[in-house]
């Protein structure tokens, strides 16, 4: 009799338990239940909600890791450790020190997410006395990408807690959700604490305590580790090229910074047909149709450089999704399949208004830099209503079509 | 008694004018960021609610039907206009502080709803307990979101910093406790409330409506 038998032979014992839900959980990640069906399968599909889940991970690892080396890089590059900045192929870039400060500062938002996220998670299975939900596996890998890597880590877990309860729980758990819970764990954070997701200090290990160090009085250089958004929103020279940010060897959050893994991950999910190449698509013709607007505003002499708007409507239309969160929020926040539009044609409306809102956001309230986020969350709420008209659409030209024949 | 108790007690939890009935929420979610402005509101409706029962009980055989609704705003307007002047001349600050919801009160429907609903049909002295009963059951709401959006906002109670100093670094401070911005927003209001909502249908299962 094995560990396996046991286990079961446990649970049989405690049917009435409340807390049974918490152990199946643990029970179903280590072993296949003994409760399968016994007469021929009827519908055979190898891609169950553990398994889309799994998939989107997979997808997110390589930013995870480039997110640590970048991190690390970032730091010492700023500490002046980092001498000749050589980009995304150079040997200073992939340098075990980089990757072991990435690790020290990373891993901790993805404990203290996964941790208190599922731990949440398992308190609502138990008091509803329901099975214990996969849906926080994507969330608690999505959190740890998009915050600054200098957040304190009780803050993570007050977000992790509200995301999860208000964003999730209190609409009946997974697959319920209106709101994406990511995206409402990093909301939170933006408004609850702003001083440490926002300004030119935050994106950078080591920015804040180095400000703290001079300003209590030692001899130090400050480091400005401002993202490309908000030096263009201050109308100021961006200091990195083209490339670098498409390789994402720029301050930001953790993972969101490289457009190519990003673009990597958009394949695979495409490729595995568990993320949306329409959302994808439409969001990026809807954030470009933006851009070049503003670019033709610019070009026309409407806005001139003493414009506060100046420095962002200037920005080449093409850049816009390069920099800021754009890439990751339109790949894995926009295309999440609980909170999108369902329908074929409501994901390209839903698509192209995330990508166009975004850009508006971006450009119109410098306050907001990370108009990707807002513009999602929007989209979220009317991603229903959508649906609804193109339902009531398809609806209204059959019906036409009935009356033709019966007429 | 049994019955007149009722009057009180039950605005208090079962029937509350907020999270039952789901009325005066324009001013719950926007004065309550500071308790000391949540009290204040409070009695000031408790005030406005109580006399103004009394005075439409009062009228209730005079009243023509078709002109009610302009004899209980009257009635209402000159009762808030005498809450904001003492207020005006008494906490000059604190009416700064709450602006315009003071006059809104007359706008608030808890006010225009219990006229309608009760004391148009009952006496004086019942109409006084209900009119109570309902403005404490508003004000038990409002100052219970006051005290945790000051609390977790600001780090304080009616204005004394009970969390420690923010600036100088002491208390929780001196952990690393900032304090929640967002618990200033009038959006945590909402969600504060729909918290209480949450707990209290919860906790009585007859209020969970179809």
């Amino acid at each position: 009799m094995g560990l396996k038998q046991n286990l079961h032979n446990f649970k049989e014992k405690n049917k009435d338990k409340k807390w049974l839900p918490g152990f199946n959980a643990l029970f179903t990640f280590l072993y296949m239940p003994n409760e399968t069906t016994h007469n021929g399968t009827h519908i055979k599909a190898a891609d169950d909600l553990k398994r889309t889940m799994n998939t989107v991970i997979m997808a997110l690892v390589p930013c995870l890791i480039f997110g640590m080396f970048n991190a690390g890089y970032q730091h010492y590059l700023t500490q002046g450790l980092i001498e000749s900045a050589d980009g995304f192929l150079g040997a200073s870039f992939w340098t075990w020190d980089n990757f072991v400060i990435g690790l020290w500062k990373v891993l901790p938002l993805v404990i203290v997410s996964y941790g208190v996220g599922l731990a949440v998670e398992f308190i609502f299975a138990i008091i509803k006395g329901h099975e214990v939900e996969e849906g926080y596996l994507v969330t608690g890998m999505l959190v740890p990408l998009i915050v600054p890597v200098d957040i304190p880590l009780w803050m993570l877990a007050v977000a992790v807690v509200f995301g999860v309860v208000i964003g999730k729980e209190v609409f009946g758990g997974t697959g319920m959700n209106i709101l994406n819970p990511a995206l409402t764990i990093r909301a939170f954070l933006f408004f609850a604490y702003p001083t440490w997701m926002s300004g030119d200090k935050v994106w950078i290990h080591g920015a804040v305590e180095r400000d703290q160090a001079i300003a209590a009085g030692q001899n130090l250089d400050a480091i400005s580790g401002e993202t490309i958004l908000g030096t263009l929103a201050q109308n100021k020279e961006v200091g990195y090229n083209v490339m670098d940010m498409f390789y994402g060897i720029i301050p930001g959050s953790v993972g969101e910074t490289s457009t190519l893994l990003i673009l990597l991950g958009a394949l695979f999910l495409i490729f595995t047909k568990i993320g949306s190449w329409r959302i994808m698509l439409s969001s990026v013709i809807g954030a470009l149709v933006m851009g070049l607007i503003f670019n033709g505003v610019v070009s026309s002499g409407w806005i001139t450089e003493s414009s506060k708007f100046y420095g962002l409507m200037s920005t080449e239309f093409w850049h816009h999704l390069l920099i800021g969160g754009f890439a990751f929020g339109t790949v894995f926040m926009a295309t999440d399949p609980v909170t999108a539009s369902q329908t074929t044609k409501g994901k390209w409306i839903y698509g192209f208004l995330v990508g166009f809102i975004s850009i508006m956001i971006r450009v119109f309230n410098p306050a907001y830099p990370e108009g990707v986020m807002l513009a999602i969350l929007l989209m979220n709420v009317f991603a229903p209503t959508i649906d609804h008209y193109v339902v009531q659409g398809n609806v209204k030209k059959r019906m036409k079509r009935v009356k033709v024949k019966t007429a | 008694m049994g019955k007149d108790s009722r009057l009180i007690l039950d605005p208090l939890a079962d029937n509350n004018p907020i999270t039952i009935q789901v009325l005066g929420i324009c001013s719950a979610l926007a004065i309550t960021a500071e308790l000391e402005a949540s009290i204040v509101m409070s009695i000031s409706v408790l005030f406005v609610l109580g006399v103004g029962n009394v005075v439409i009980s009062l009228m209730r055989n005079i009243i023509p039907s078709k002109i009610r609704i302009i004899v209980q705003l009257i009635v209402v307007a000159t009762l808030v206009i005498i809450v904001d002047l003492v207020l005006k001349a008494f906490a000059y600050e604190l009416s700064k502080t709450l602006s315009v919801f003071v006059g809104l009160i007359i706008t608030n429907c808890i006010i225009m709803g219990r006229f309608e609903a009760f004391a148009l049909g009952n006496g004086p002295w019942r109409s006084f307990l209900d009119g109570i009963g309902n403005a404490l059951g508003y004000g038990i709401i409002l100052i219970i979101v006051g005290f945790f959006r000051e609390l977790l906002g600001s780090g304080t109670l009616l204005g004394f910093p009970v969390l420690g100093d923010p600036i100088e670094k002491t208390g929780l401070y001196a952990l690393g406790y900032e304090n929640n911005g967002f618990m200033l927003l009038s959006p945590m209001a909402l969600i504060v409330v729909g918290i209480i909502i949450w707990v209290q249908r919860t906790r009585n299962k007859a209020l969970i409506e179809d």
